[in-house]
């Protein structure tokens, strides 16, 4: 198939970027969408152009680092399918497909299509963990989870920090990724014992990171691959308020 | 203040807003009485909220509430206005409804409503010229029936209130989940009674002014 590419080209985090148009030949209907992309560099490389720039590790949907938008929609138009699981025969021969990084003021364009969502990192290195001594595995059963509760915490744990919910959400809010760690360790007993200071880090932590306000538009759930659920943010904002609560208590 | 934080002063105020609208509707139901009726029972009920020590110390509280609304919708759009990426070509609409991206636009015009609903009412009624019902109290029933003779006052009047509804709708569920309600049976109840109670108090009031210009020609 043929494909006409609108691509956003940027030469770095300074500069301002435009859509560049790019056509290609004989893309295979099989390829991943990320691999029609190498077809490109490919073709951009023998032609003695710069290839462009995306990010990519395992292009098995579980790493979280693909994404760009296609045609306006995070991940492109398959519902719960990151960029790399995302293939050409979803597409029409001729189609014009438009590709621009995510976009966002928490998320600066380094390059192209890459994106720097090291933002995501700091919030979780404020207080997405439990300290715990390391050492030998403890013995499962010593910490009784309910079967229900883990198959929750695990519906949270899921998020795979892609940023999709930052590039959907109309303000810009990092409030579902945000919400799905507050929310995977609050319902385990492990974490429920920072559950106060965690909440209460993260949210400084994203707020300081420039992302917006949640307007409960509920965007995010729709894009996101691993479809995690909104009822994390109203969790997140309980724990929040009852952290501010138990707080000001204590003063 | 931090984002969460906010969103709380939001939702309590927003909250507190729509409880108003329910007593302010039921209070209001009184229109629908048949004229002679409704004039008496209309007017003493007006003049009892305006006597009541209690009914002015929440009548503050109202409009602080609408204020501090106001201001912190301000405040947060602004700073989502930054935040938020634009795209090319945007087909983000598909995946949320138009009232939840534009609760600011449908606030603007309630706002907006805000202002004129007292300037026809609450201005006549405290600093305006009012003439005494038979049973002594001011007559604002016939202020109330003298406006909606105006067709385009009451066109207006329920083009705002087709903007509340959808603000309500969108509001209600959002403010509860700001204050944290997670239990996913909980939060398909408050949906459906958000909903419901949106839809109900709007249509009512928009027939106050549609029932009154129909019936007093």
């Amino acid at each position: 198939m043929k494909l006409n590419l609108k691509v956003w080209r940027q030469k770095d985090r300074f500069s301002e970027g435009k859509m560049v148009d790019y056509s290609l030949d004989n893309v295979n209907t099989h390829m991943s969408f990320l691999e029609m992309l190498d077809t490109l560099n490919d073709q951009l490389i023998r032609n003695n152009e710069e290839p462009i720039e995306f990010d990519h590790d395992c292009r098995e949907g579980i790493c979280g680092q693909c994404g760009v938008v296609i045609n306006g929609i995070a991940h492109g138009p398959l519902k719960n399918t990151t960029t790399c699981q995302l293939h050409m025969r979803e597409f029409k021969d001729n189609e014009t497909i438009l590709i621009e990084p995510f976009r966002a003021l928490g998320f600066p364009i380094k390059k192209d299509l890459k994106v720097d969502r090291s933002a995501f990192d700091r919030i979780i290195s404020s207080g997405g963990f439990v300290s715990v001594n390391t050492g030998q595995a403890p013995e499962a059963n010593s910490i009784p989870v309910s079967h229900d509760i883990a198959e929750a915490a695990f519906d949270s744990a899921a998020c795979i920090g892609c940023g999709a919910c930052v590039a959907t959400c109309k303000n810009g809010s990092a409030a579902l990724f945000t919400a799905a760690k507050i929310t995977q360790m609050a319902l385990l007993p492990q974490g429920k014992e920072e559950r106060s200071h965690r909440v209460l880090n993260m949210i400084a932590q994203m707020d300081k990171e420039e992302f917006g306000h949640c307007s409960n538009t509920e965007a995010c759930e729709v894009e996101c691959p691993q479809g995690i659920s909104v009822l994390n943010i109203a969790r997140m904002n309980y724990e929040y308020n009852r952290a501010s609560f138990l707080r000001s208590k204590k003063r | 203040m931090n984002t969460l934080a906010h969103k709380i002063i939001m939702a309590l105020t927003g909250l507190f807003l729509c409880f108003f609208l329910l007593i302010h509707f039921l209070g209001n139901t009184q229109l629908f009485l048949p004229p002679e009726h409704a004039q008496q029972s209309f007017n003493a009920y007006s003049s009892f909220l305006t006597g009541n020590f209690l009914v002015k110390l929440v009548s503050y509280v109202l409009y602080l509430s609408i204020l501090l609304h106001a201001i912190y919708a301000l405040i947060i759009s602004k700073k989502n206005n930054n935040t938020g990426g634009h795209y090319k070509d945007d087909q983000r609409a598909r995946s949320s409804k138009w009232y939840s991206r534009n609760m600011g636009v449908l606030g603007t015009i309630i706002l907006i409503f805000i202002v004129l609903h007292f300037q026809n009412f609450w201005y006549v009624y405290k600093f305006g010229k009012i003439s005494l019902d038979p049973w002594g109290h001011k007559d604002l029933y016939t202020v109330v029936v003298t406006a909606f003779q105006q067709g385009w006052l009451v066109i207006i009047y329920v083009l705002a209130m087709i903007a509340l509804a959808y603000h309500l709708i969108h509001g209600i569920s959002s403010g509860v989940r700001t204050l944290g309600l997670f239990n996913p049976k909980f939060v398909r109840w408050i949906n459906v009674f958000g909903i419901w109670y949106s839809i109900i108090i709007c249509t009512g009031f928009a027939l106050m002014p549609i029932f009154i210009y129909f019936t007093h020609k």
